[in-house]
């Protein structure tokens, strides 16, 4: 066998007592990509740190990493420094602070190739123009004087990857490399990962918390759990053929674009590294626990492949290894689907079922026929009927709970801090026209900036919008008085992103969650808060804790019961679910739609995740550069998009399927989100729409001249472009 | 628009500074009473001679305080700041004792902060090291003393040095010694011997404060993204620290300088009294004991113009070293 | 705010559920681990004990004079000496700390309060209210506070102290209202508090119950560092003599008349001095170990 080009070996590391990484091996081959997947606090950024030797002080690592057969764990600054940047490099999750602030771009650059390379100052300024016209960065030449604070994003991430090809390495780590960016600008990205890759033949390693990433770019993948790998093998393997139980539900919990319906969530919360239960670390989170789970902890073991069916390609390729000691026993028959744009709204249920389980925990299986004795972990998402019939003719309910209608929010915009002045005008809601109907939910979708978040600041407020009108339950919020907008208050409500910035972390949950009982005189809060917590799934018992003494999931479910505490209406929910990890994610969006059909409630959603949306959303609206591109029913859209934005934006939403992702056609956008300010005539999109760019010259005038207006189609669906595709 | 902006801030600057120097006038008007003067006087003047005198430097408080506050402000805003007690200009007292007090506080500044901050820079890079620990200790135990203890504590332990080599090689009042002659070597050797003491009375307390500030500033961006990369670029962990945390980490510290910019006013006012140098701090303070409003009043003007050219300077200071808030 | 008794005894009834650490008690055992907390906060009570208890064992008070004993150095009859005026150095210096001691204290709740109100009004409400605000607060800075204090001294004569404590509060709060301004206008944009805004609750609530306790890590180690800022600020009034006015004491009058005679009789000036630093040396290890303690993005 060949010597692989990064060796690491039984990988631990520790913060004083506490342990990230418990045992960590792979190998990886020359240009091979190895995905490495876990949630938050699964070890796999520390890890990379590790075999980088980055790791921050108080940490331990112990074990054997060899890069080209040297061993360079614990090796000395000086030793480490000759093959950091040279043979192996790295690009981190976020490009807003990878970037020293106070030093040109280009210069940054150049210094990577000076650290290595004996180049006059002149060539390496010169190289890193060449790397900045490399990765994709237009006008390299002036952009390499530019300081990072003056890159969006995307462009940072460039640069990142730019420095870390600089010296042509053999192993590039990319730590979430597209986690903090939007998901074109990931599209982007990713493609000029590959360029790289293509352009210096190195092998990556690509450590990610998003199953569709790994399913289109990795050729290997290992899956992390609690410091550990739980299960690795080639990327088909893992996930046709998967074998640990962890794996299985995290493919179940995952909202998908290409399907809709409800998902499975894994019960309770990965264990905090300090405190992990006795045996597998999965163990109590577990469907298929047995005793023996509680005993030992399993190791990663060859997994002996039944002959179920055949297996398409890898074969002699690397070992499928599982740590679990029922890893034979897991059946996951899921065969590739077809590819999406089929229109295929219900696809088939996934049945992930296991042979001869004792254990009997089926989730609602939606009258799918399971085996009796199977765990059913995946199932088809007919559990809740929704205010829109089977076959698709649009029947809206008649009470409308909020109408907006041509909303307009601008900003002034200053800049310097010495010599402050104003440059401009941000025009981040530039005349949005929608409405929800009682019992509805409507996903507003976009990129950041697009003015999503804006929009829902702006209705929250309930005051005279700078123009246009906005009307909740039918009361005009330019014509309110102070006690009507109270009396408003309480049937609107709203639900956070981010549930420990929105958490008061010096109150108590009890206090929480009485709060706005409290501001609307109710009475006693006791009784209610306790009915509140049990209804969003809590144990009333923890009324008496702190925010930050409860799980990420948890806390989300006290925002809930916060905003449901008056008994509302209307719920507006900003990312109510982006916070937090897959697997929980899953039980907090169950959650709100389990509400929202017992109670009767409307949602208004924000979300950056269309995937998310898809499973929960009745209709969706998508925003761009401050206007609604496409709004109408969220089957109709996510299958037919008839504006070229939408289409561009779901073929960039990566699909946690290898066979899928791989197969799918995606559209990439030329460039960034354009800045609110400085916006052209005309169409906002025609700068980077693929629709416009093989339009006929007259055809192209009216885009440049005419700003679209929302045209419908004739079923509930609406999108502001001349050309759309109905 | 940038004109603008910043024509606003001077102007709203002025403002601070007229209000600031009138209500210090009021005040001292009100309180002082520079009649007393002449009580102690053998023989005592008569009323008479006395009020004329008072009326001639409109200090006298037969005439009521809006009277002498407009006669006052006439002359301010014609540039003259009155006369002194003694019946000099105030505007010529000022002027002179100007250059001594710039000179102490531009050495004291210059070796306090630059002490400052790269002893903080070193300690926190060995967090917990000897340096760290050593140097930790000693700021606590600078910042607990007062200035004027401190410098008291100069003198006496410069007495004790003396004594110990028999030659007086630190020098503990004034700037330079009277009627010197010599070449400029022995002028300016004089000059660093009478330089040393007030110097360490001034910079210690900021070196203290500096040093804790810069410490924690660095220990914040030792763990940064931004360092992390540099040494993933192959930088050895010293070189990415300097090049890349220090100088990132310094940028606060110049903001900071405006709030110390006080503190540095009233530790000047001290060891120009204790050690003698007649500068404005020492003239602040005499001024207070012998009445003399109309300097009082012109020392906080001067006072509060400081102050603002040091928020002016150190928001330039931040503009230069950080792209980010450059205007452009 | 809290759970009601009744409330809370049937909750905490659930079997067993783990104890939950109260953030103080959280705080409070950081702090008391720290070395530096440990030794600041002995060092503190050990002052107050002699500043309050000593007195009763010294056998002159601080208004005697031996006229016998004119600056002699410490023996068995003055424990620290006699000054030129024949008082006991120990009495005297007791009394001073005393002083120095409740001044300081003082004075720094005083203008922490006067801190917290002014920012988080200013940095909550904006607009008209803030630039008020902050003009004032400007003000204030760019006056030489150490001048205006020392013009109004013959104010502060026998029996006014109190009216020096306010004045002296009243030079020491601005910087704090600034970053309390500032750290006020970004939690006003952090979740929590705009959700109590949509919930309808009214501002000067959201001000006591959100920002306010959620900036009192920060209030409570400027309180403490304002102690030592007070306490040398009147040491330096009164060693000019602009300060607490005879025929009360403090360390600073105490300081200021012994480093006359410190040369020659150093018992009149180290005992004060060295009381001095301690106290404030005590308090900074206090103040800083709490800044520690009190951190959220520190651990356990």
């Amino acid at each position: 066998m060949i010597e692989p080009i990064l060796r690491v070996t039984d990988l631990h590391v520790s913060f004083g007592a506490v342990p990230a990484v418990r045992g960590m091996s792979y190998e990886l081959a020359a240009g091979e990509v190895l995905g490495i997947v876990g949630e938050s606090g699964s070890g796999k950024s520390v890890a990379a740190l590790a075999v980088m030797g980055l790791l921050p002080r108080g940490a331990r690592a112990s074990g054997s990493v060899r890069l080209r057969g040297t061993e360079i764990l614990g090796a000395t600054d000086k030793g480490l420094a000759a093959y950091r940047g040279k043979t192996i490099s790295m690009v981190f999750q976020d490009p807003l602070s990878a970037l020293t602030p106070v030093y040109r771009v280009g210069d940054q650059i150049a210094e990577a190739v000076r650290v290595h390379q004996r180049t006059g100052r002149g060539q390496a300024a010169r190289r890193a123009v060449e790397l900045l016209d490399l990765v994709g960065i237009p006008e390299p030449g002036r952009r390499a004087l530019a300081f990072p604070h003056e890159y969006s994003g995307g462009m940072r991430q460039r640069a990142m990857i730019a420095m870390a090809i600089a010296n042509d390495p053999d192993v590039i780590i990319c730590d979430e490399p597209t986690t903090a960016l939007d998901v074109t600008v990931q599209a982007q990205v990713l493609e000029v990962l590959k360029t790289a890759r293509g352009e210096t033949g190195a092998a990556i390693v690509m450590i990610t918390h998003d199953l569709g990433v790994v399913a289109g770019f990795a050729d290997r993948m290992l899956v992390m759990y609690a410091g550990r790998p739980v299960e690795t093998g080639s990327v088909e393997d893992v996930y046709y053929r998967t074998r640990m139980p962890y794996t299985l539900g995290l493919l179940g919990s995952v909202p998908r674009l290409d399907r809709g319906g409800r998902l499975v969530p894994i019960e309770g919360h990965p264990p905090s590294p300090g405190a992990l239960p006795p045996g597998c670390a999965f163990q109590p989170r577990c469907p298929m626990a047995v005793a023996a789970c509680g005993t030992a902890e399993p190791v990663l073991e060859p997994v002996l492949e039944p002959v179920l069916e055949p297996v398409p390609e890898s074969v002699g390729g690397p070992r499928h290894l599982a740590a679990c000691f029922r890893a034979a026993e897991v059946r996951s028959p899921v065969r590739s689907e077809n590819a999406p744009g089929e229109g295929r709204a219900r696809p088939e249920p996934i049945v992930l079922g296991v042979d001869g389980c004792g254990v009997s925990r089926a989730v609602d299986a939606g009258g799918v026929g399971v085996r009796p004795e199977s765990v059913v972990l995946g199932v088809d998402g007919c559990g809740v009927s929704r205010a829109v019939d089977a076959d698709g003719v649009g029947v809206r309910p008649v009470p409308v709970v909020l109408e907006v209608d041509g909303l307009t929010r601008h900003y002034p915009v200053t800049k310097g801090t010495l010599l402050r002045r104003r440059v401009g005008t941000v025009r981040a809601v530039d005349g949005v026209t929608f409405d929800l109907r009682e019992g509805e939910t409507l996903g507003l979708v976009g990129e950041s900036g697009c003015g999503k978040t804006t929009t829902l600041m702006e209705i929250l407020r309930l005051v005279r919008p700078a123009a246009g009108r906005i009307a909740v339950l039918g009361r005009d919020t330019a014509r309110v008085t102070a006690a009507d907008r109270m009396a408003i208050r309480r049937d609107l409500q709203v639900v956070f992103q981010d549930p420990m910035a929105s958490l008061d972390p010096r109150m108590t949950v009890h206090d929480i969650v009485a709060e706005p009982l409290r501001a609307h005189r109710m009475g006693r809060p006791g009784p209610r808060v306790r009915e509140l917590l049990e209804l969003v799934g809590l144990d009333p018992d923890h009324a008496a804790r702190y925010p930050r003494e409860l799980s990420g999931g948890q806390r989300q479910r006290v925002g809930i019961a916060r905003a449901l505490a008056l008994e509302p209406r209307l719920v507006v929910l900003d990312e109510p679910v982006s916070a937090l990890d897959v697997s929980i994610q899953a039980g907090v969006i169950n959650l709100l739609d389990d509400l929202r059909s017992r109670l009767g409630l409307s949602y208004l959603i924000v979300a950056h995740d269309l995937a998310v949306v898809r499973h929960i959303a009745d209709r969706v609206a998508v925003m761009y550069s401050g206007r609604i591109a496409e709004i109408g029913r969220a089957d109709r859209i996510y299958a037919a998009p008839a504006h070229p934005y939408t289409e561009a934006l779901l073929s960039a939403v990566p699909v946690p399927d290898p066979v899928v992702e791989r197969s799918r056609r995606r559209i990439l956008l030329d460039g960034d989100l354009p800045g609110p300010m400085g916006r052209p005539s005309g169409c906002r999109f025609r700068g980077r729409c693929p629709r416009f760019a093989v339009l006929g010259a007259g055809e192209r005038d009216r885009c440049v001249a005419e700003e679209p207006e929302i045209r419908w189609s004739g079923g509930d669906q609406g999108a502001a472009c001349h050309y759309a595709s109905f | 628009m940038m004109a603008g902006f910043l024509l606003r801030r001077l102007i709203n600057y002025v403002v601070l500074i007229a209000v600031a120097t009138s209500l210090a006038y009021l005040l001292a008007a009100g309180t002082l009473d520079p009649r007393s003067n002449y009580q102690e006087r053998n023989p005592r003047p008569p009323e008479s001679v006395v009020d004329a005198r008072l009326d001639d430097l409109n200090l006298n408080d037969k005439s009521p305080l809006f009277t002498r506050y407009l006669t006052w402000a006439a002359g301010v805003v014609r540039g003259d700041f009155g006369e002194t007690v003694t019946g000099d200009s105030v505007n010529d007292d000022l002027r002179r004792r100007a250059g001594v007090t710039l000179r102490l506080m531009l050495t004291g500044l210059a070796v306090g902060s630059v002490t400052g901050v790269l002893v903080g820079a070193c300690a926190a890079v060995r967090q917990y090291g000897v340096l760290d620990r050593v140097t930790t200790g000693l700021s606590f135990a600078v910042l607990a003393i007062p200035t004027v203890v401190l410098a008291n504590m100069l003198v006496i332990g410069a007495t004790w040095f003396n004594d110990l080599v028999g030659a007086k090689v630190l020098l503990v009042s004034g700037e330079v010694t009277p009627g010197l002659t010599g070449g400029w070597l022995a002028r300016l050797l004089d000059r660093a011997q009478h330089l040393v003491l007030p110097t360490i009375s001034l910079s210690l307390a900021l070196a203290a404060v500096y040093s804790r500030y810069q410490r924690n500033l660095m220990l914040d961006v030792l763990g940064a993204d931004f360092v992390r990369t540099a040494m993933a670029k192959g930088l050895r962990r010293r070189t990415a620290l300097v090049k890349h945390a220090l100088r990132t980490a310094v940028i606060p510290a110049v903001t900071y300088f405006a709030f110390t910019f006080g503190t540095l006013l009233v530790g000047t006012t001290f060891t120009e009294k204790i050690f003698g140098w007649h500068g404005l701090g020492e003239q602040l303070i005499d001024s207070i004991f012998t009445n003399d409003v109309n300097t009082v009043a012109a020392i906080s003007c001067v006072a509060a113009f400081a102050v603002l050219v040091a928020a002016l300077a150190a928001d330039a200071l931040h503009a230069a070293l950080d792209p980010r808030v450059r205007a452009g | 705010m809290t759970l009601s008794r009744e409330e809370l005894a049937r909750v905490s009834a659930g079997a067993g559920r783990l104890a939950v650490p109260s953030r103080g008690r959280l705080v409070a055992g950081r702090f008391l681990r720290s070395g530096q907390g440990r030794s600041g906060a002995a060092l503190l009570a050990l002052v107050f004990l002699l500043a309050f208890a000593g007195p009763l064992a010294g056998r002159w008070s601080h208004t005697d004079k031996d006229f016998l004993a004119f600056l002699q150095p410490p023996s068995a009859l003055h424990w620290f000496g006699t000054l030129q005026t024949g008082a006991d150095v120990y009495a005297v210096t007791l009394r001073g700390l005393q002083r120095s001691l409740v001044v300081g204290l003082l004075a720094a709740v005083l203008s922490t309060v006067l801190a917290a109100l002014v920012g988080a009004f200013a940095g909550y409400f904006l607009g008209w209210t803030e630039r008020t605000l902050m003009w004032v607060t400007d003000l204030l800075l760019v006056l030489p506070a150490f001048l205006i204090l020392a013009v109004m001294s013959p104010l502060f004569s026998s029996g006014q102290w109190p009216l020096f404590v306010a004045m002296l509060a009243l030079f020491l709060w601005m910087v704090t209202s600034k970053i309390v301004r500032g750290m006020t206008i970004s939690l006003r944009e952090r979740e929590f508090v705009q959700a109590a805004r949509f919930m309808g609750v009214p501002p000067v609530t959201i001000i006591f119950r959100h920002i306010l306790p959620n900036l009192s890590s920060l209030l409570v180690v400027d309180a403490t560092l304002n102690v030592s800022a007070a306490i040398l600020t009147e040491t330096s009034l009164s060693y000019f003599g602009f300060g607490i006015q005879p025929p009360d004491v403090s360390l600073g009058t105490l300081i200021a008349d012994g480093t006359r005679t410190a040369t020659y009789a150093p018992w009149t000036f180290w005992f004060a001095a060295g009381l001095l630093i301690v106290t404030v040396l005590a308090v900074n290890l206090i103040g800083d170990s709490l800044r520690d303690a009190l951190d959220p993005e520190r651990p356990g």
